[in-house]
């Protein structure tokens, strides 16, 4: 379906992307924020307070963290899109929702602008280490999806993007931005509702007294209800069967737990997004995401000037990651360089998929800056050699 | 001639005995049968005397028993044992 | 099976996963039947009713009654219901959890949203133990009792629940225990009908845990303790019924008051900051 108008900012703006990530929310259909100020992620929700009230929606900023988390999946349940916003500690202080909402199947949105850490860190500078805690942060096992905007633009699209794909597979989803892409300013094109692709809530079309709620659907995603339609039915983070009521047996946590891994895994293909540059007959390929790719750009137009075969392969989606064109890349090129805003995350995963097919040269940083071009070329340089 | 009677669905007893010392009437006793979990459920030891209060209904915490007055008869369904 | 009258509560409880997992003689299941024969006699439309609750043995309320019903983390069934709350203002919406699971992990969340008057109904089930994971110390716990982390009795002072919320900001706060269960319906059933954070701490037995190893008798000797020792002190200040090991368990609706909910707040301010502008959300059905 088509946006609904009322959240939609049609022109051209000049916006940062923290501004921009607000505004696809709303062009999402995004009517609920739950948050608490943590730098540099804030502007998101001032932004949201700012705007909700006249589209139709409403914002409140909890007692911490942990409030928000989780009155964000109240609000999905009784009936609305919404999303929370936050950085590295508040993050972390999210973990323990993030795995709720996995279990009840609550689609919600997580924006995290991240910063460098550990702990308190460099709260007004750039990072990129919370990817693997936003895929491995909450206890047990389970697969979420996570974008990765390296642009006010994108900001704004994988926004919607992201409210699309937890609305699609019931799951929560992560922007995982950095404080550079949230507070760099750029051009933002906001075009008309109806060019804005929209995906609704799965909504259940059982009768009413069913009561087979988490029954799954083909694609192994059951449709929900919402609070006050008559349903009567029960969500708990427990082990459930399929009328959702717990049911703490080793059978049933088998089933479910590997439905809930599956319908992504299953549609890693689908979700998958990528940016595949001068790949074929490429020596050396850069893979990198977010902030990081735009400095990785400049890198690879310095190497090819200097006549190198230098490919890039910038991660849109990072999770699930996209196992099947890293492992086509290490199958022909000579080396993989993976600069990140961190001392070596999303590496490891390349480094898995090739499984020792290729050179896989890390280029780490302990965050506060981005990465100079030089940086990165001088370990294209090398790993051409 | 009660005024009340109730009905007891021992199976769901956990013989916690708040019928038994609540009623107003003494009309309740712990059988010395018991139930599939071992628990003595209650009895209507003295029917004549209830009044159909159903002060055992409101304290029960299994929902085991209720009582209700002859003259104001709840609605019926088929009970599972 | 035979044809028989049936419990008119029946309706409004899961009969399909009975028996409750409470012991015999917890007083929990009681509290339920309270709260099940306040919807029969309130009249409220069960399609507008969602129970949210948290993780403890008063947690599993919400899995037996025939509700919307939402089993949500440990001390978080209070910002779960503000989202639900707020997402959809029909709603009535009722917190039911233990004394562990709202003030101590919960503690924080409970006094933010009394402070804003958050229109939800909470009824607390206070054991004075973490009963579920066998016993251990809450903030409710009398001092020198044993538990299954104060071996040799505990020296934390208690909470007093009925004054923390009056104090925090709730338009409502009542006490009762589980023998006083037709003045707990009767509370129940005010509660719904009443906007603004609305408040009832029930104490209830815990036989198998707290009573068992602090030699308090069973479930029922507890029960005719309650009788004894209870006095209805209606309108009583709550700094004064705080509970003392021996002494007088003070029940009744201490508070009853009239302050502008958080959802009646929201809306005149932005109505009056935006006037026409102002878009007061919708439900989305």
């Amino acid at each position: 379906m088509k946006a609904d108008p009322r959240g939609v900012l049609t022109g051209v703006h000049f916006l940062d992307g923290d501004h921009a990530c607000c505004e696809g929310a709303l062009a999402a259909g995004a009517r609920f924020s739950a948050g608490y100020p943590i730098t540099p992620s804030t502007e998101v929700v001032e932004r949201f307070a700012s705007r909700v009230p006249t589209v139709g929606g409403t914002f409140i900023q909890m007692e911490d963290e942990l409030a928000a988390s989780i009155a964000i999946q109240g609000a999905v349940w009784g009936g609305v899109k919404a999303f929370t916003v936050t950085s590295g500690p508040g993050f972390s202080l999210m973990m323990e929702h993030i795995g709720y909402a996995v279990m009840t199947e609550t689609p919600c949105v997580f924006v995290d602008v991240q910063r460098g850490g550990p702990s308190t860190g460099l709260p007004t500078l750039p990072a990129q280490s919370d990817m693997m805690q936003c895929r491995w942060g909450s206890h047990g096992d389970y697969e979420i999806i996570a974008l990765c905007p390296n642009s006010p633009q994108e900001c704004f699209d994988l926004t919607i993007r992201a409210f699309n794909l937890a609305e699609e597979y019931r799951v929560p989803v992560f922007v995982m931005m950095d404080e550079v892409v949230g507070h760099m300013t750029e051009k933002v094109v906001i075009p008309s509702a109806d060019q804005i692709e929209i995906t609704p809530r799965r909504h259940t079309s059982q009768p009413l007294d069913r009561n087979r709620l988490y029954e799954a659907c083909e694609d192994l995603v059951p449709e929900m209800a919402h609070a006050g339609e008559g349903y009567n039915f029960h969500v708990t983070g427990m082990t459930h069967d399929e009328r959702g009521y717990p049911a703490p047996t080793t059978a049933v946590q088998e089933q479910l737990v590997t439905r809930l891994r599956d319908k992504i895994r299953n549609a890693a293909g689908r979700i998958a997004m990528y940016e595949a540059d001068a790949i074929d007959g490429a020596d050396v390929v850069v893979v990198s995401y977010g902030i990081t790719s735009r400095v990785a750009r400049r890198a690879i137009e310095m190497a090819q000037q200097n006549g190198l075969k230098v490919g890039m392969f910038r991660l849109i989606t990072a999770w699930p990651f996209p196992e099947k064109e890293i492992s086509e890349i290490a199958g022909k090129a000579k080396a993989m360089v993976v600069p990140e805003l961190n001392l070596g995350q999303m590496v490891r995963e390349v480094e898995r998929v090739a499984a020792g097919r290729c050179r896989v040269v890390p280029v780490t940083h302990a965050g506060g800056s981005v990465h100079r071009p030089e940086e990165i070329l001088e370990k294209i340089l090398e790993a051409a050699r | 001639m009660a005024k009340g009677t109730v009905v007891i669905q021992a199976e769901r007893c956990k013989a916690c005995g708040f019928c038994v010392e609540f009623c107003p009437t003494k009309v309740l006793a712990l059988a010395s049968s018991f139930n599939a979990k071992g628990y003595h459920p209650p009895q209507m030891v003295a029917p004549e005397k209830c009044s159909g209060c159903d002060l055992c209904g409101m304290y029960c915490p299994d929902f085991a028993i209720f009582g209700y007055r002859l003259d104001a008869p709840p609605a019926e369904a088929v009970h599972e044992g | 099976m035979s044809a028989a009258p049936i419990n008119p509560i029946e309706p409004f409880l899961r009969m399909d996963r009975m028996p409750t997992i409470w012991c015999p003689g917890c007083g929990i299941g009681t509290s339920m039947n309270c709260f099940a024969r306040a919807i029969v006699e309130s009249n409220v439309d069960t399609k507008d009713l969602a129970i949210v609750s948290g993780i403890g043995c008063s947690g599993r309320v919400a899995g037996y009654t025939k509700l919307d019903s939402f089993h949500t983390t440990h001390g978080r069934a209070i910002p779960f219901a503000t989202g639900l709350k707020l997402a959809n203002p029909k709603l009535t919406v009722v917190v039911y959890s233990g004394d562990g699971d709202l003030f101590a992990i919960g503690g924080n969340h409970l006094i933010h949203a009394a402070r804003r008057n958050m229109d939800l109904k909470i009824v607390c089930v206070n054991n004075m133990v973490y009963a579920m994971t066998g016993g251990q110390t809450a903030p409710t716990t009398p001092p020198k009792s044993v538990t299954a982390t104060s071996p040799y009795g505990t020296w934390d002072p208690a909470f007093n629940l009925p004054a923390l919320v009056e104090a925090a900001g709730a338009v409502y706060v009542a006490r009762w225990t589980t023998f006083h269960v037709r003045q707990l319906a009767k509370t129940m059933r005010e509660m719904f009908s009443k906007k603004g954070f609305c408040f009832v701490e029930i104490l209830s037995p815990c036989p198998t845990l707290y009573q068992r190893r602090n030699r308090l008798g069973d479930g029922l000797d507890t029960m005719k303790m309650y009788k004894t020792r209870s006095k209805v002190r209606n309108g009583a200040s709550t700094s004064e019924v705080a509970l003392t090991p021996t002494g007088e368990i003070a029940v009744g609706k201490f508070v009853d008051r009239e302050r502008a909910d958080y959802i009646e707040l929201m809306n005149s301010q932005l109505r009056d900051q935006l006037g026409e502008r102002y878009v007061e959300a919708e439900v989305q059905r």
